[in-house]
């Protein structure tokens, strides 16, 4: 049986000495098993100087800290919203669902100092549908629409994947939009009554 | 007759549950070794650091339907697992766990180990011809060819020490390699020279320990000790020599159509051999119970570790050396699986017709010639 030549040194020694560098490589990483990685962010200092020990991470238990800018859950800081739809518009994927009242009394003010005139009858995400692509904290004008650092959220049911952020129950809202309609008949008839006293003053 | 039999299924169910015993930490040893050397974590949650988990996996085994392919040969698929266990476990009857405990002391004990574990080899052509599944044909071919040759290497092996001791008895080989030599019937008058040369005139006998033990009697046993270690990876499958199982080309080889308790068999049997030829190697070549420590001149650190034949302190230090010497070698099994590469078929050949063989048989040459230098 012809072998194909081959450029490695087939002397006893040399496979020898080849096997026990190999056995000894794996006793050693054997020996250093009771060394972790430590679950440092990239930028730590130790991040690329860690070459002993197991790199395995008990996941739920341990996990690599996620950037500060990181882009993974919105969360929405429903007492700061001024519900301007613009991070509905901005949305690429449509999953942001915007439904507002106009406010018929003073509502107060946002932590910046904004004035709230409008009531979030529906304020839904869809993450399912989000890109993550964080427009909508960009043009968020209050800063009350923010990426958090969760990024393990899995649900069984794809429907709890939509994130409800009012802070209104719908009767509550239902009240709000009765009284807000109420607010505009008042002033139709207001402002009916005050064309009819015009015309009238002109008549006469 | 019937109190015999009852007696017969008592030693196997003890038996059994001895295996099991041993066999069940050697399957998390070899989880969490890789795991190691891998720099994983292996088993971590099924109790602490994952303690429990062969013990689920033999659970979950049991729990699985048993799936008979519908165009396999039924009866050959079914009864395979049982053939191949019953060969292995077979072999654990004339093993000597320590100088009085010993399942059958059979004067052929060596010759009938060699020919009961070839019956495996039935067994596995059984599995892979009655799965109907090219793969597991492919793994069973493999698998027979790999342990008929390499039954040659290991036995030549085992005959150098058989030539040596003068014995077919795992027993009386055992009692060769200590102190406690003279109290084995018909070894009373015998004597232990260092490096076996009756030449030297230093007489071991009383001094024990590694002096004894066969791999340093004749020391170019170590020889035959490599052989047939090396032998006895292939026959039990073993990478590097995993060919018959090769997961990358044959999925799972001869038991990729077994499913639920009868792949637990089969798995249990691959690692009761694993544990067996380690037990067969330590008896052998490395002192099998007997202490490694010598007497040093008023230090008796061999009559410390032996304890007394008969009593309670033999069978314990007996039973502690004999398995700490496999277990040691178990990891060295397992070390090599996760280190080396499988090897090819035509290298598995050349090693063992070109390499093993040849070798082997002048050892068991030389071993004639030392035996004459013994006495």
């Amino acid at each position: 049986m012809a072998y194909i030549s081959n450029k490695y040194n087939n002397s006893f020694g040399s496979v020898v000495s080849a096997l026990t560098k190999g056995m000894k490589l794996t006793l050693k990483h054997f020996f250093n098993a009771g060394k972790r990685h430590e679950a440092t962010y990239v930028n730590d200092k130790n991040y690329f100087n860690q070459t002993e020990g197991l790199v395995t991470l008990t996941y739920p238990y341990e996990a690599i800290p996620v950037p500060e800018i990181g882009r993974y859950r919105l969360h929405n800081e429903i007492d700061d919203c001024i519900v301007c739809d613009l991070c509905a518009k901005i949305c690429p994927v449509n999953c942001i669902e915007i439904e507002s009242i106009k406010a018929t009394e003073d509502i107060g003010l946002t932590s910046d100092g904004t004035k709230k005139r409008l009531y979030a009858a529906t304020f839904n995400i869809d993450l399912a549908k989000c890109c993550y692509c964080g427009l909508c904290t960009t043009v968020c004008p209050t800063d009350c629409l923010t990426m958090t650092k969760v990024y393990d959220f899995p649900e069984t049911d794809v429907k709890n994947m939509i994130y409800h952020f009012t802070d209104l129950s719908p009767e509550q809202a239902q009240e709000k939009k009765q009284k807000f309609e109420k607010q505009q008949e008042e002033l139709t008839a207001a402002k009916a009554a005050a064309i009819r006293a015009k015309q009238n003053e002109k008549k006469s | 007759m019937p109190q015999n039999y009852r007696f017969f299924m008592l030693a196997v169910i003890l038996c059994i549950f001895f295996l099991l015993m041993v066999v069940v930490p050697v399957v998390y040893a070899e989880r969490k070794v890789a795991a190691f050397m891998q720099d994983r974590l292996g088993p971590t949650e099924a109790g602490p650091h994952g303690i429990l988990q062969p013990l689920l996996d033999v659970l979950k085994l049991l729990e699985k339907e048993d799936i008979i392919p519908a165009n396999a040969d039924k009866k050959l698929f079914a009864y395979a697992p049982v053939v191949i266990f019953a060969a292995v476990l077979a072999g654990f009857a004339v093993i000597p766990i320590s100088p009085n405990i010993i399942s059958s002391g059979a004067y052929l004990g060596v010759f009938y180990l060699l020919a009961i574990i070839s019956l495996d080899i039935i067994g596995l052509l059984m599995a892979g011809w009655g799965s109907n599944n090219k793969y597991a044909v492919l793994g069973a071919m493999r698998s027979v060819g790999q342990i008929v040759s390499y039954e040659i290497p290991a036995g030549l092996a085992v005959l150098s020490v058989v030539m040596i001791c003068q014995s077919l008895d795992f027993q009386e080989i055992s009692f060769q390699q200590g102190i406690l030599m003279n109290q084995f019937a018909g070894l009373e008058n015998e004597t232990n020279y260092l490096f076996g040369l009756k030449a030297l005139g230093i007489d071991v006998t009383n001094i024990g320990g590694i002096t004894t033990w066969n791999i340093v009697r004749m020391p170019f046993l170590f020889i035959g000790f490599v052989i047939y270690f090396i032998s006895s990876l292939a026959e039990c499958n073993r990478a590097p020599f995993d060919i018959p199982e090769a997961e990358s080309e044959l999925v799972a080889g001869f038991h990729i159509e077994y499913s639920g308790f009868r792949f637990g068999a089969l798995f249990l049997a691959e690692y009761s051999l694993m544990v067996l030829v380690s037990l067969v190697a330590v008896i052998l070549f490395l002192g099998s119970w007997n202490t490694p420590l010598p007497n040093m001149g008023t230090v008796t650190f061999a009559n410390w570790t032996t304890g007394k034949v008969g009593a309670w302190s033999g069978n314990l230090w007996g039973i502690f050396w004999l398995l700490s010497k496999t277990l040691l070698l178990l990891y060295t099994q397992i070390w090599i699986r996760w280190t080396y590469p499988r090897l090819r078929v035509d290298q598995l050949m050349h090693l063992c017709w070109k390499v093993f063989t040849p070798i082997a048989l002048a050892l068991v040459l030389l071993s004639g010639i030392w035996r004459l230098l013994m006495i």
